[in-house]
């Protein structure tokens, strides 16, 4: 039989044909979305109904999967209490040895501190609220790096607020609805993260790519970093409080400055939400708007209120001397006496 | 009966195996440290992306793919549409190349698929680069590269299974 007599030779060209529109179709419509996508943006709108009601629906998913491995996790830590107590023993009494003299100075510190802050009437940043969470997904992949944790809304949670291991900062919130956030991690390709160098100050924005160790970007300054540096939230902006710590400052083999993340040190199962609001947002700005300008020092001498507008004669060149002030103009003389610094000679006395 | 059918239905070689490579993606997302290193996350979906072009082209496998590739946007976070359009790319390579893929070896097919899989994730690298003005880790990429490419076994699996199902398409 031939081809041409085949009836399901004939059906095969139209179908390939048919799937090669449909597969272009798919592929336009999936550009488009992709293209409408604004999800860099970090914002409760962008975040979107579809990503809000599949982390709802991840949320608990994730913990039924995640338990086999958390209570194989918990069973080794009970064995491996059960069989290291003695060296875990002495290892705890020595540091506890240590924890004593720092207590010890830690109070002295708060002391004088607390007797600084009286002395000098400073205002200092409210205690922040915070929320323990246990994280049910992970994503590790180069284009995203994010985390579902099993809290969420019910718990005053909201986007934008930080997220700590007891390790240090792990990243922060870019979604959340009825029971599971999303917490973008400082390693994804998308976070940026003002920080400061502790022994410097020196500020930089840690930018990740994916990998495990973020990069230090915009650093300023001679020599501003050094290995091994700690680096810290600089809290510019109002992102994160200042002060978090985020890990050690290490040169990557591609010559840039990285940072090693202390979150890194353990696995991150729990984490602490901070319901942290920007201080910047805690005045009052309506009213501070409405202030207005304090009154004039009594007895001081003012400028005179501007005389009535008057046509002016026209002059064929202005003269530089009439650009020096009346003497009865007093303070107001005064003032605009450093504006004349090109008479060499004091002649604008 | 299990791999000479001859009709194809679409339950068979598209239904079952998405949910395999969905409850996979789930498995290997869990929070899990073996001493002290995390899980590899592997792009299971990019074999099945492979051997769907190749086994016949279908009107179905598009969405299925699409489907899959907005699945591992909404579970890793990542920008919506970035890893159906990698997906599809894949797909879209392995169907235009299905005439020259006919015959070949398990070797040569293996090759194919690292090729595409190469293809797609440096289009991913390009469209995350345009997205959030940034370069990706290419150390990273490439783990995530490997950890897939070692899945061709998958793939080859299903072609095995499912190439010969459908009599207009040998």
């Amino acid at each position: 039989m031939s081809l041409r007599d085949n009836p399901l030779g004939e059906l095969k060209v139209p179908l390939t044909w048919t799937a090669g529109i449909v597969f272009l179709v798919v592929l336009i419509a999936s550009g488009a979305i992709l293209l409408s996508d604004r999800r860099e943006a970090f914002e409760t709108d962008a975040y979107g109904r579809t990503r809000t009601a599949t982390d709802k629906a991840l949320g608990p998913v994730g913990e039924v999967l995640s338990a086999p491995g958390r209570w194989t996790g918990a069973g080794v830590e009970a064995i491996r209490g059960y069989f290291f107590a003695v060296s875990e023993n002495r290892r705890l009494k020595a540091e506890l040895k240590e924890m004593r003299q720092w207590r010890d100075v830690a109070i002295a510190l708060r002391d004088n501190n607390e007797r600084y802050r009286a002395l000098l009437g400073l205002k200092t940043d409210p205690p922040i609220p915070m929320v323990a969470a246990r994280i049910v997904t992970d994503s590790r992949g180069p284009f995203a790096n994010s985390r579902l944790a099993n809290i969420g809304k019910e718990a005053g949670v909201k986007i934008g607020h930080p997220v700590m291991s007891e390790n240090g900062l792990v990243g922060r919130v870019v979604g959340v609805t009825d029971g599971v956030s999303r917490v973008l991690l400082l390693t994804d390709v998308a976070s940026r993260t003002p920080v400061m160098i502790d022994r410097t100050n020196a500020r930089a924005i840690l930018t990740g790519d994916g990998g495990p160790n973020p990069r230090l970007e915009y650093l300023r300054g001679q020599d501003p970093v050094r290995d091994g540096d700690r680096v810290l939230t600089s809290g510019d902006g109002g992102l994160f409080p200042r002060g978090l710590p985020v890990g050690r400052a290490v040169k990557g083999l591609d010559g840039r400055w990285r940072v090693v993340l202390a979150s890194d040190r353990a696995p991150v199962d729990y984490v602490r939400i901070l319901l942290f609001e920007d201080f910047t947002q805690l005045a009052n700005r309506a009213e501070l708007n409405r202030t207005s300008a304090p009154p004039p020092t009594p007895g001081a001498t003012t400028l005179p209120p501007p005389a009535p507008a008057t046509p002016t004669p026209k002059t064929v060149a202005p003269a530089p001397r009439t650009a020096s002030p009346p003497a009865s103009q007093g303070m107001a003389s005064g003032a605009t006496q450093p504006a004349a610094p090109a008479s060499p000679n004091g002649a604008a006395r | 009966m299990t791999g000479g059918a001859r009709t194809l239905e679409p339950w068979r070689w598209l239904g079952i195996p998405m949910l395999q490579v969905i409850i996979a993606t789930l498995l290997f997302a869990m929070p899990i440290r073996i001493w002290g290193l995390g899980l590899p996350e592997p792009v299971f979906a990019l074999p099945l992306a492979f051997a769907w072009a190749v086994i016949r082209p279908s009107m179905l496998a598009p969405f299925c793919v699409a489907l899959l590739g907005f699945f591992l946007d909404l579970l890793w976070g990542g920008p919506l549409g970035l890893w159906a359009v990698c997906l599809l790319i894949a797909y879209g390579g392995a169907l235009a190349g299905r005439a020259l893929m006919a015959g070949q070896g398990r070797g040569a097919m293996w090759g194919w698929y690292g090729l595409l899989t190469a293809v797609a994730m440096g289009a991913g690298f390009l469209f995350v680069m345009l997205d959030v003005r940034g370069m990706p880790s290419p150390l990273s990429v490439f783990w995530q590269f490997l950890a897939t490419v070692v899945l061709y076994p998958l793939a080859d699996r299903l072609i095995e299974r499912f190439e010969d199902a459908d009599v207009r398409f040998r």
